[in-house]
């Protein structure tokens, strides 16, 4: 057992650190620290940004224009990036539509698709869920046909909670090719451009105000065969691989640690009866037991990289990673709201906006509850953590 | 033991609840919340017509109720239906304190309140006071017949829409003392004082208010000079049995959609309802529920207690509904899913009022402490 670093990660650690603190716009990282609302140009500055050095796509290989980081690598550069308030990279194209690509895609898609996923030439979102096919994933019912010719897929149905799509001119779907077989046997893996005619975005505004995800509706839709990834019928398979072995950074241990700052800079600036809160014992034994259970999960997240750097793929260990990492960061976000008070009540974008001076400055509180509840969807979405908790029943026990 | 409501407050609940089953519902709402004034003034005057105004003050007062669980229903109803208007700031808060203090003069303005025709706010939070009822750095101070206040309220709700404030400010005593307060109506439009409004996450308005030298006649105090104190504290205790009630119904709100849902979604070919671990779920929920409603009484029965009692059974309640609430905040968000998170649907708003009124008079830690504090006093 050894808990330190070798030499080698940390002076990895130290490049990232100087990387960031060199590259990382000071008015980004002042957005993300305030919890502000990122705008498309936003990320794609960071992503050219990044880009620009090599480490856009940590885990491609190098010959797709990956930086091959192992693991380890990986997760010290997300501990950084969260803890200098860099943005996060958008996944869809870069950690999700990639590694099926890179595995399960033909030669030519790779050379067509990936180098655009770099540039930012195309923004991908995900075509995963369906009002009637949440949890129950292949339920879905968007359904794909091929024309008589031969050419074309002809696509119809709704997909929902496609996050950032209304930003996206291109979405990878799971769609139904065969109605005959067992529900996971008849699904493929389709690329599709959204300004196909047939193609609707329609906003979902979420309960804190934000437009993050949408609906889409496809309505006789064309996609040339092309654009199907690897065999029909086989998408269930490719769907499930980019779920098993992609899930990077699922613990969130970098935005729990960024977040408990933020906790503890808030407590220490608001006032409880004439001290600073983070001196009232009550409040203080709170953070600290949250800190403790952070502390542990870091630690059982390291195990499992160092594991996966040693070319283990992690199994149950991501569904365990992902009820406890969220059940942190969503402490820390209630702990958050409640150190900022009654300062808690303001409408986030009011405050974040900068249109309201007159609030005082634990109003970098204004944004809390807003994020509180908005974080609400970390134990929902991805596989919510009912299903995350039937995973490991299942795996560990049987049935 | 008598735990039925009496014949014209099971009237009035009835009424009400027709009401805003008709009157109120998402559409209706979500409209009202985006409005510029935050509430809707034809909703506003129906509710007083109705009543509901009137149940908050006593006989005395010119009202037909104003015990505790006159208040209790009426704000139970209030947060079945996620009602955004500002009763709790203008009667039980700054009403109630007039009520309370007010001279002859003064309390004129109570048949205005009770018909709907006079909007107020309560102007006493500071930007260091927290939940702290005596912390009151703003000063009034005496020059002849006039009395100049200066000094910053935050998060005063209602205060763009108000026509008087009720505000509070110090006249002697340092910056913690109970004594020294008092109290002053300041007209909406009396010069020298400046409101920055915005939007709660919840529904409704409030604003930054800042005063700079306003000056008042002498007849703006109420009651005496430095001597407000326990007014504050009994209003506010008022204040919470409103609120607690009002997360109360919020809360059977927030059990019945979650409920309806889970017997109608369908996953993996069946209701959710009917997967174990969700269930069990449920059911904690329903049972913290009874919790709840059991505490919203404790604290409506001890109202009129003398002050110990009284504030021990509101501690009690608060940190009680507190911690009840933000479990079925976040379990009834979790039980719908995807769904619950979207701003156009009823539970996102009820969810939301739940989980934030713990941000109003003291959160779960504060009255945990107190309620420590007074136990041992």
């Amino acid at each position: 057992m050894d808990l330190s670093y070798s030499d080698e990660e940390k002076a990895f650690r130290d490049e990232v650190r100087a990387f960031l603190d060199e590259k990382l716009p000071k008015d980004l990282q002042e957005k993300v620290r305030a919890g502000g609302d990122l705008q498309k140009d936003d990320m794609e500055r960071w992503h050219a940004i990044l880009n620009e050095k090599g480490w856009l796509a940590p885990n491609w290989p190098k010959k797709f224009g990956g930086a091959e980081w192992n693991a380890v690598q990986k997760h010290i550069f997300e501990e950084e990036a969260a803890l200098a308030h860099a943005p996060r990279t958008v996944p869809f194209g870069l950690s999700m539509l990639a590694p099926v690509l890179q595995k399960f895609g033909s030669q030519e898609q790779c050379d067509y698709w990936l180098p655009r996923i770099l540039s930012g030439e195309d923004w991908w979102c995900q075509g995963y869920s369906e009002p009637g096919a949440g949890s129950d994933l292949a339920s879905l019912k968007t359904e794909a046909v091929l024309n008589d010719a031969g050419t074309h897929y002809i696509v119809n149905g709704q997909k929902t909670w496609t996050t950032l799509g209304q930003h996206a001119n291109m979405i990878f779907c799971l769609v139904r090719t065969d109605k005959t077989v067992k529900q996971q046997e008849g699904i493929s893996f389709l690329l599709i451009d959204m300004d196909t005619p047939g193609v609707e975005v329609r906003p979902i505004i979420l309960l804190d105000g934000t437009h993050e995800v949408n609906e889409v509706w496809f309505t006789d839709v064309e996609v040339p065969v092309e654009n199907l990834v690897g065999e029909e019928n086989k998408g269930w398979t490719y769907a499930k691989y980019l779920l098993t072995h992609e899930r990077t950074n699922i613990a969130g241990v970098g935005f729990s640690q960024a977040g408990l700052r933020a906790v503890k800079r808030i407590a220490s600036q608001e006032m409880a009866n004439g001290k600073p809160l983070i001196q009232n014992p009550h409040f203080a034994a709170r953070v600290a037991q949250v800190e403790i259970d952070l502390m542990a999960m870091a630690t059982t997240n390291l195990r499992i990289v160092s594991k996966a750097a040693a070319g283990t793929a992690p199994g149950v260990e991501s569904s365990m990673l992902k009820v406890k990492g969220t059940i942190i960061r969503q402490e820390i976000n209630d702990l958050a709201r409640r150190a900022a008070g009654v300062f808690a009540m303001p409408f986030a974008s009011e405050a974040i906006e900068g249109s309201n001076e007159a609030l005082p400055d634990p109003l970098a509180a204004g944004p809390v509850a807003s994020q509180y509840f908005n974080n609400r969807k970390l134990s929902i979405f991805g596989g919510s953590n009912e299903i995350q908790r039937s995973i490991i029943a299942k795996v560990t026990m049987g049935g | 033991m008598n735990f039925e409501l009496t014949e014209e407050r099971q009237m009035l609940q009835d009424t009400l609840r027709r009401f805003l089953r008709d009157r109120y519902d998402t559409a209706t709402r979500n409209k009202i919340l985006e409005s510029d004034s935050g509430f809707s003034s034809d909703i506003w005057n129906e509710l007083a017509e109705l009543g509901v105004i009137g149940a908050l003050f006593t006989e005395e007062q010119g009202g037909f109720g104003g015990k505790g669980f006159d208040i209790a229903v009426v704000f139970e109803e209030l947060g079945r239906a996620g009602v955004v208007e500002p009763f709790l700031d203008t009667a039980v808060l700054a009403g109630g304190l007039i009520a309370d203090l007010g001279n002859d003069d003064q309390q004129a303005h109570i048949e205005e309140i009770i018909g709907g025709g006079l909007q107020l706010a309560f102007a006493h939070g500071e930007p260091n006071s927290r939940y702290d009822l005596n912390r009151v750095n703003t000063s009034a101070t005496v020059k002849g017949d006039e009395i100049v206040i200066s000094g910053r309220k935050s998060v005063v709700i209602n205060a763009e829409n108000a026509d008087m404030l009720v505000v509070s400010a110090r006249e002697s005593g340092g910056e913690y003392d109970a004594d020294g307060i008092s109290l002053f109506l300041v007209p909406k439009d009396a010069a020298g004082m400046t409101l920055q409004g915005y939007a709660l996450l919840a529904g409704g308005r409030a604003a930054e208010v800042t005063f700079d030298d306003v000056t008042v006649p002498a007849s703006a105090r109420l009651g005496e000079a430095g001597k407000a104190a326990p007014a504050i504290e009994t209003r506010t205790a008022y204040a919470n049995v409103a609120q607690t009630a009002e997360t109360l119904g919020a809360m059977e709100t927030a059990c019945r959609l979650t409920k309806d849902y889970m017997l109608q979604r369908k996953q993996f070919g069946r209701p959710i309802a009917t997967f174990q671990a969700l269930a069990h779920r449920m059911a904690d929920l329903l049972i913290e529920l009874e919790q709840a409603r059991s505490a919203v009484i404790l604290a409506a029965g001890h109202l009129e207690s003398e002050r110990g009692n009284r504030e021990r059974n509101i501690s009690a309640t608060k940190n009680l509904i507190g911690r009840v609430g933000r479990l079925v905040g976040e379990e009834s968000i979790q039980l719908h899913g995807g769904i619950a998170m979207t701003q156009e649907y009823e539970l996102a708003h009820i969810a939301k009022r739940i989980v934030m009124a713990d941000h109003r008079f003291g959160d779960v830690d504060h009255h945990l402490e107190r309620f420590i504090e007074l136990s041992a006093a």
